[in-house]
């Protein structure tokens, strides 16, 4: 279903087959699209495109993703910023029809080589989606969820404790931990998403507008916990919010929509630090975007 | 340019209960269009309640406790009950939902999600038709692809309700899994979850309640079923215990054989068994509306 080919446009692309042997590339990149001074990598994109069966969705993109920062994703809606972030954990592969080429490595790892199994992919990459999705049992079972999951039993109170406190979200929860998740509110529900994908001790936790279905002040508890959770965990965030993504990330990724032949294609525009994409954008979309004259 | 805007002649007051003649011949026909629905509802009801009347008071004679644990004497003999049929229609039924419901409902889950392309479309199609199978035509392939080479028996009966109920859990199931959001998937797809692990840790639980609904009716159905027993089980006298080899018994059977003899007492009995599995359909129901009234709390 995922085909793994990588592009041939890519100069420095290794041959496909040899999987996860491969020492990381030098890559070149083909737009304005690695940041200054990326330290220790935890994703490396090179040349990624997606197409949702057979129409293109995004174009090309290579990005360097850092470790211990928050990393925001953000462009005007079919952008493919969405599509971007579920390739990093390989969700794109629950889609019927989507294809994704080029390359990701994760510390060095070609998440999409062959002998990669998708599911061990997104247990070490955690995930919060738009809309809060507790599953329909207690607070508790939905944090020891993951665990159960994958035979993490002992300790589990702990585990549970320990991810609640993570989430900011155990005070507030510790007297009814066997109510339903669904009982509480929607930004507690969403906290409650957060404990659930860090009691599986993910070094990564992509976040696709985690906050856009809250109200400003979940919003705010939201982007608390976010910054607590930097450095200790590697933080992509999609987000509608560029005030939310020039408050909380360090780095920002810009994406447009291009019409090819009469197709919309997302594409990378511009990726820096926060600070020089919103004060000083070297792309006249960016800027346009930023300043709201676009998008 | 500071000109306020001020109207020339201020919008006039006109009391709420001043209505024009359009507007009261709109609210004439919606009051008719409501007096049409509520008689359409009451015609629709009259044979239901019709029914109940007709059965209960017919029935309440020869019901009691002798009917539920004696077995049916000859026809023109008082007293006695059905013991026999309701430990045949138990039996039998018990049977076919243990051999259905699972059935039903893993394909119900393969249909849902797995299914794609001609294979799924088909399997769908031919579940469709097979709600609409006549009962006689079950119990004819029952009795010609098992009985004639084994016998009548409880299995057999049990095998032809199972054909009966398959196809309604398989829906019934299948509607109530897709009412699974697709969120619950993915959140736990995002947790690393492999396919299964999805389908029985988050999907069967979350549709669970819908499904024990559907098999509920499934089951009522079946317990109310004739034609297929006519030729699988043909019918008993005494309480049959055994598994197969020899005819067994049901309510509705008592109930056919009891109605088309000639002798009151027989038909007295049979009303009777009528308002028994009215009872049993009606509990199910209740059941079910229960369980899916506490699950949608």
């Amino acid at each position: 279903m995922v085909d793994n080919t990588q592009a041939q446009a890519a100069p420095t692309a290794a041959p496909a087959q040899t999987g996860q042997t491969n020492t990381a590339p030098e890559f070149t990149p083909r737009h304005t699209t690695v940041p200054r001074e990326v330290g220790e990598a935890v994703f490396d994109v090179e040349t990624v495109s997606v197409a949702y069966g057979g129409a293109p969705a995004l174009k090309e993109v290579s990005m360097r993703i850092p470790k211990g920062e928050i990393t925001a994703l953000i462009g005007p809606s079919g952008c493919g910023k969405s599509t971007m972030l579920r390739c990093l954990n390989r969700m794109n592969d629950l889609i019927d029809g989507a294809s994704v080429s080029g390359r990701i490595t994760y510390h060095g790892e070609d998440i999409y080589a062959e002998d990669v199994d998708p599911a061990e992919v997104r247990r070490r990459i955690g995930m919060v989606f738009q809309k809060p999705n507790p599953f329909a049992m207690s607070i508790y079972d939905n944090v020891a969820f993951g665990p159960k999951l994958h035979g993490m039993k002992s300790n589990l109170d702990d585990r549970v404790e320990k991810a609640l406190r993570g989430a900011a979200l155990w005070d507030e929860v510790k007297d009814k931990l066997n109510d339903q998740g669904h009982a509480l509110s929607g930004g507690q529900q969403q906290r409650l998403c957060i404990a659930r994908a860090i009691a599986l001790e993910p070094d990564v936790i992509l976040m696709d507008e985690p906050a856009s279905a809250l109200d400003p002040i979940s919003t705010l508890a939201i982007e608390d916990l976010m910054r607590k959770l930097r450095g200790q965990y590697s933080i992509v965030i999609v987000t509608h919010n560029m005030q939310q993504a020039a408050r909380i990330s360090d780095r920002t990724a810009f994406f447009t929509v291009d019409m090819e032949q009469g197709v919309r294609v997302g594409e990378l525009v511009e990726y820096d630090l926060t600070e020089t994409v919103f004060t000083n954008a070297s792309d006249q979309r960016t800027e346009s975007y930023i300043t709201g004259r676009f998008g | 340019m500071t000109t306020t805007l001020t109207p020339e002649t201020p919008p006039t007051f006109r009391p709420l209960g001043e209505i024009d003649a359009h507007t009261r011949r709109r609210k004439r026909r919606s009051q008719l269009f409501r007096y049409v629905l509520l008689v359409a509802m009451g015609l629709s009801l009259f044979p239901l309640v019709l029914i109940l009347w007709t059965v209960v008071s017919n029935g309440i004679g020869a019901f009691g406790w002798e009917f539920l644990t004696q077995p049916e004497p000859p026809a023109r003999r008082e007293g006695g009950g059905y013991l026999n049929g309701i430990v045949g229609t138990l039996y039998m039924v018990g049977i076919a939902t243990v051999l259905a419901v699972p059935l039903g409902v893993l394909a119900a889950v393969y249909l849902v999600e797995y299914g794609r392309g001609w294979f799924a479309g088909t399997v769908r199609f031919f579940t469709d038709v097979m709600t609409g199978v006549p009962s006689v035509f079950v119990g004819l392939f029952v009795y010609a692809a098992l009985v004639r080479q084994f016998s009548f028996g409880t299995i057999m009966g049990a095998v032809g309700l199972a054909i009966m109920m398959l196809p309604i859990v398989v829906r019934s199931s299948e509607e109530m899994l897709k009412l699974v959001p697709e969120d619950q998937r993915a959140a736990s797809a995002g947790l690393g979850a492999r396919k299964w692990q999805t389908i029985t840790k988050v999907v069967l639980p979350t549709a669970g309640p819908g499904i024990v609904t559907g098999s509920m009716l499934a089951v009522a159905r079946a317990a109310g079923e004739t034609a297929v027993l006519l030729l699988t089980a043909l019918g008993s006298l005494q309480v049959v215990t055994a598994f197969s080899g020899v005819a067994q018994s049901s309510i509705t059977l008592l109930i056919y054989q009891g109605a088309k003899q000639p002798f009151d007492p027989g038909k007295e009995r049979a009303w009777a068994g009528a308002m028994l599995l009215m009872g049993i359909v009606f509990l199910l129901t209740f059941t079910a509306r229960w369980i899916t009234a506490r699950r949608t709390r």
